[in-house]
């Protein structure tokens, strides 16, 4: 029964993967912006997912990291020639992790909404550093002039190759936190999030857990930042400021919170719910109000499915047939 | 002569103007149950949260097999030996029962930097944890939830997730909360084939128990002890009547 539900997890995340890979065959380059922009949120809703719904940790300043990413990212290239891959992403993904270890260090010595308030004043010191100063270039943001490249080996300049690019590092995020959920690391976090009093009676320190998860988060978030800086070549405040931390938050809610693969979902129906929304050619001149439909309709989401789109297949399997409801907390691979 | 294996002495705990533990001292020794009671608000379970290292006293000091540890941290105690229950389940209910046993057995083999390693895998916790199932009767419901066990498998969880840990001194906080009379029968014969091997503190409402497996039996009243003698001594004890049992 177990292996069952496994396996059918492990086919649903494999076709998604082998979807993903083969939709340039037949993507228009609209379309291969858009599954790209999407494949890099869905990359970091699974960085939040890790403190969310693996640690218990609402941190409602993830852009923060994704920004300090994205900014590296320009701000170290060369503005005359291309900066070369295999510094310039470490350098990203290091200043993200660096950024969240200082943040890390001080919020989570605060609990609950304290926390969250924590780090939202975090991200938000952030945001009008490069907002309110010319060191990111204020309001109006920078632009990457070169992208990056690896030699004479890959050329991001080139839109296909910049969706593989992304696609690899969505599928290598899933795998490594897959592993690592399962893990001592990752259980210890599991446990933390249900009972933290217990972990600690049983002989875990669980702050430094929890630190390094937040490390970890921010380094995959920074991981997402260098991705969205080099696939628009422009960066701006925005990519740091509380809207897109909150989306986040929706995105791996109404995918479905513990649940790795929930935050791609979750990632995938915003921004199409988004785009869908936006649509003039759908809605006219109510386009403009595209907040308030999508606002209403992942209300009604969150409503009728509790545990986000992940648990829609288990709805619909109760509807049809009746049954019992199933556990799946014991799985580790989400 | 019996080791031991827990001292606090003088333990005092001040929450401002209140004094909810007065200097306290306690022995725990080995192949002994030593029972805590006393009427609520006596100071019972912050002297076990004193004692287990949830926050440190006042004043006085805590011995943990020989060793200084007044200003461990709990995780440390736990590590060095020293296995508590909660007055209120703390058990992982999503998790199967044997996974509650193995993650509190992986605390003795911490190794967070093997990421690529899957923890249920782990020889060490495993074998641990099947232990410690064994030792408390679970093994038969090993594989199950454990939100869907009864309460009194529940308790017992407690317990094995406690031994799990591979204690030397076990304290535990109300673990007949709730019985019945056949799972609190269990709970005792569990309790007795522990004590060889371990210093048991045992805070319990429940007299009748208290009296059945007690060694040794400590009276708080105000967060003073009044009386500390063996169950014969305590039951004939006139302050222990006046004060606890009504006179009775």
């Amino acid at each position: 029964m177990m292996d069952k539900f496994f396996s059918g997890k492990l086919l649903f995340v494999g076709l998604l993967f082998a979807g993903l890979a083969l939709y340039p065959l037949v993507a228009s380059s609209y379309g291969l912006d858009l599954v790209s922009k999407i494949m890099i949120y869905a990359i970091l809703a699974m960085s939040l997912e890790l403190l969310v719904g693996s640690t218990g940790l609402v941190c409602f300043g993830q852009a923060a990291f994704f920004g300090i990413g994205a900014y590296i990212a320009v701000m170290l290239s060369p503005e005359s020639e291309s900066g070369h891959l295999l510094w310039l992403l470490p350098a990203a993904i290091l200043a993200a992790a660096v950024y969240a270890l200082f943040v890390g260090a001080l919020s989570l010595r605060t609990k609950g909404v304290y926390f969250i308030m924590v780090t939202l004043a975090f991200a938000q010191m952030a945001y009008y550093v490069v907002h309110d100063t010319k060191l990111g270039g204020g309001t109006d943001g920078i632009y990457l002039y070169f992208k990056p490249t690896l030699g004479s080996i890959l050329d991001l300049n080139h839109p296909q190759v910049l969706y593989f690019f992304t696609w690899v590092f969505l599928v290598w995020t899933f795998i490594f936190l897959a592993i690592l959920l399962g893990s001592h690391f990752g259980r210890v976090l599991a446990g933390i999030r249900i009972n933290e009093q217990r972990m600690r009676a049983s002989g875990f320190s669980t702050y430094p857990y929890k630190l390094a998860a937040f490390v970890t988060s921010g380094g995959i978030a920074g991981l997402a930042g260098f991705l969205f800086a080099v696939k628009d070549g422009f960066v701006n405040p925005e990519m740091m400021s509380w809207h897109l931390s909150g989306a986040l938050l929706i995105m791996i809610i109404l995918g479905g919170l513990g649940h790795l693969r929930g935050a791609i979902i979750g990632a995938f129906a915003f921004v199409f719910l988004q785009e869908f929304f936006k649509s003039s050619d759908i809605f006219g001149a109510f386009a403009k109000h595209w907040q308030l439909g999508l606002g209403f309709t992942i209300i009604a989401c969150v409503a009728v499915l509790p545990k986000g789109l992940v648990g829609l297949p288990e709805v619909l399997r109760k509807r049809l047939y009746g049954g019992r409801p199933s556990s799946d907390a014991q799985i580790v691979l989400k | 002569m019996a080791e031991t294996l827990l001292r606090g002495s003088d333990i005092t705990q001040r929450w401002g103007g209140l004094v909810a533990v007065n200097a306290v001292s306690i022995e725990l020794e080995r192949g002994s149950v030593h029972a805590v009671i006393g009427t609520n608000g006596a100071g019972k379970s912050t002297l076990i949260n004193i004692l287990s290292g949830e926050f440190p006293p006042t004043e006085g000091k805590i011995e943990l097999l020989g060793q200084e540890a007044t200003h461990w941290s709990q995780a440390k105690r736990a590590r060095q030996g020293l296995g508590r229950s909660y007055q209120r389940n703390t058990i992982f209910p999503d998790f199967t029962v044997f996974e509650n046993c193995r993650l509190a057995a992986q605390a003795q083999v911490q190794r967070p930097w093997v990421w690529w390693n899957n923890a249920q895998k782990c020889k060490h916790s495993v074998t641990a944890a099947n232990h410690a199932l064994e030792l408390a009767g679970l093994m038969s419901v090993k594989e199950r939830f454990a939100g869907l066990l009864s309460h009194g498998q529940k308790r017992q969880l407690e317990i094995a997730m406690c031994l799990a840990i591979q204690p030397k001194v076990l304290l535990l906080d109300e673990p007949l909360a709730g019985m019945g009379a056949e799972e609190t029968d269990r709970m005792l014969e569990l309790l007795a084939s522990l004590k060889r091997d371990h210093a048991i503190l045992l805070v319990e409402h429940d007299m009748d128990a208290v009296f059945r497996i007690a060694d040794r039996i400590t009276v708080m009243v105000n967060g003073s002890v009044i009386a500390s003698d063996t169950p014969d001594q305590i039951r004939v004890n006139a302050d222990v009547q006046t004060a606890y049992l009504g006179g009775h």
